[in-house]
């Protein structure tokens, strides 16, 4: 079967949830959503999710419009049980930052300087809470130098594997960043000293056209596979989750996530 | 018998220049806009706001009513980026206190607990940290001996939340999903009061289902004011969603500032006439709750 660039996004970026067993998981935006979605339906279907505003859901609540769906309700989680629980761990949040830097460090308040920035964002929302309390990964849709920064992000709202910021120079011990997934490639964490190392390359994609895109230097898996292709299954169950196909205006024209 | 009746031009006159306005609701959800409009109509400036912010913030903001915004985030949810607030805090025209959502509700909790500060680990290796050189931290005086960062009590003056249902006497029931941190924003204030859709019977709360719904203690509350669709542009479920199409409207005009939407909306109008302009209250009653 043929299968776009999301869907390769997408079933790349449920890899990042194997192994989480019961974690809530907090997915922003459409692509992390049915990520987080594919993984429950599938190889993790004890992971806890909402339905987007303060109930807990037994299955994954389709994306958009719902027609006669109800969301399928096991539980309560609102904001402030959020926060609670944000302290308590067992917790597992993709998010795409405007800015994401070499040690893992994201930005969402502005881009310039913080007094009078160029452009203000959102604010920090709970980045600082989710990074040094829970398991995080991101989904960045434009793999260039403006997100992936040179030197650090503009205002650092999740922390990363800086240890010039931490409390005595020790390491947060729950800081935990997993995967990023990008329209060119697969990263982890797993180079020297939590480097983000290239661990696989979407079909068509070389090493260097990634590093050209990125402000800092890359570290290499020992061996950079390609992405793997969604499979049948995935994508049949990608198509009951996102029934109205926003998964198509992802990426500007639809791309196919196979080699041209 | 207790009556907290009052007005939202009450509330509104009862702020002051210089005070400090906790701002319940979230985003674009249950914010008490109503009182936010008769604000705009007054000369109170130089307000410390605290809020899980919304255009509460950004149209405070652009009247040029905020000194000091304390903040976790600013968003209108299905219209994710806030213009108004975007434009002032990037002519540098307020002063910002930017802390995590979590330790924003800790803030709020040590106020309510009459503490100066509570502790948490949330903020260590990020920017909150360095852009606000006055949150300190603390040692543990447990064995551990870790070090956390003293999240200051949020105390306000006044804290103003919006409402399903309220009696008179000041009880009252929210009956969306999340109560978000009303009664947070009502126990951290000196003194709060309720917009509400609904002014009911007490007689409406001797069901203990019901009784689940209501977060707010009474003694919190100073003043309880009807306002049916006060909420609006905001959403106040189950009653009614957010007004998209009017948060685009207001949002497309950040660049242009807030006059000519203050003279459409706010100017010489009441809370129903605002209604009226805005589309009616069968119109604003029809709005779909958000899919989020």
């Amino acid at each position: 079967m043929t299968y776009s660039l999301a869907e390769l996004c997408i079933c790349a970026a449920a890899e990042a949830f194997r192994g989480d067993g019961e974690y809530m998981v907090t997915s922003i935006g459409l692509v992390p959503r049915l990520a987080a979605s594919l993984a429950k339906s599938t190889f993790e279907p004890g992971l806890m999710m909402t339905e987007g505003e303060a109930y807990l859901v037994s299955e994954p609540v389709p994306v958009g419009p719902r027609g006669d769906y109800k969301p399928k309700i096991e539980g309560l989680m609102t904001y402030e049980r959020v926060f609670d629980i944000v302290n308590r761990g067992m917790r597992h949040a993709m998010v795409t930052p405007v800015q994401l830097d070499r040690y893992g460090q994201m930005n969402i308040s502005i881009v310039g300087d913080y007094d009078k920035p160029k452009t203000a964002l959102l604010g920090v929302r709970g980045y600082p809470g989710n990074t040094i309390n829970n398991s995080n990964s991101m989904f960045v849709p434009s793999h260039d130098a403006r997100t992936f920064v040179d030197g650090e992000v503009d205002m650092v709202g999740g922390i990363g594997y800086n240890s010039a910021r931490w409390p005595g120079g020790k390491q947060p011990r729950y800081l935990d960043l997993r995967r990023i997934v990008s329209n060119l490639a697969v990263m982890d964490f797993g180079g020297p000293d939590h480097a983000i190392q290239v661990i696989s390359l979407h079909p068509g994609v070389t090493f260097d056209q990634v590093q050209e895109n990125t402000g800092f230097e890359l570290a290499k898996a020992d061996e950079i596979g390609t992405t793997v292709a969604p499979t049948d299954d995935q994508l049949e169950v990608l198509s009951r989750l996102d029934p109205h196909e926003m998964r198509a205006t992802v990426f500007k024209g639809n791309p196919t996530g196979a080699a041209e | 018998m207790i009556d907290k009746t009052t007005s939202i031009e009450e509330i509104a006159s009862s702020i002051e220049s210089g005070m400090t306005l906790g701002i319940g609701g979230w985003g674009a959800r249950r914010k008490p806009m109503a009182v936010i409009r008769e604000l705009l109509k007054t000369d109170v400036k130089d307000l410390t706001i605290l809020s899980y912010g919304g255009p509460d913030v950004g149209m405070l903001a652009a009247a040029g009513k905020i000194r000091k915004l304390v903040f976790g985030f600013v968003s209108m949810d299905l219209v994710p980026l806030e213009g108004h607030f975007r434009q002032a805090r990037q002519r540098g025209a307020i002063e910002v206190m930017e802390v995590d959502e979590g330790m924003f509700q800790l803030g709020l909790k040590a106020a309510a607990a009459r503490l100066p500060f509570l502790p948490t680990r949330v903020g260590f290796g990020s920017d909150v940290m360095t852009t606000n050189p006055d949150i300190k931290t603390i040692t543990s005086p447990y064995e551990d001996g870790e070090e956390f960062i003293a999240m200051p009590a949020l105390k306000a003056d006044i804290a103003i939340c919006h409402v399903n249902e309220a009696d008179v006497a000041g009880n009252s029931r929210i009956s969306g999903p999340d109560p978000f941190f009303d009664e947070w924003f009502c126990r951290a204030a000196d003194r709060a009061y309720l917009t509400t859709e609904a002014i009911v019977e007490t007689d409406t709360f001797n069901d203990p289902m019901v009784a689940l719904q209501m977060p707010i203690e009474r003694n919190l509350i100073a003043g309880v004011a009807h306002a049916p669709c006060g909420a609006h542009p905001t959403s106040c479920g189950p009653l009614y969603g957010m007004d998209v199409v009017h948060l685009q409207h207001y949002n497309g005009l950040a660049k242009e500032g807030l006059d000519g939407y203050v003279s459409d909306f706010v100017t010489g109008k009441g809370l129903s006439d605002y209604i009226e302009s805005a589309g009616g209250y069968e119109y604003v009653r029809a709005l779909p709750l958000p899919i989020f």
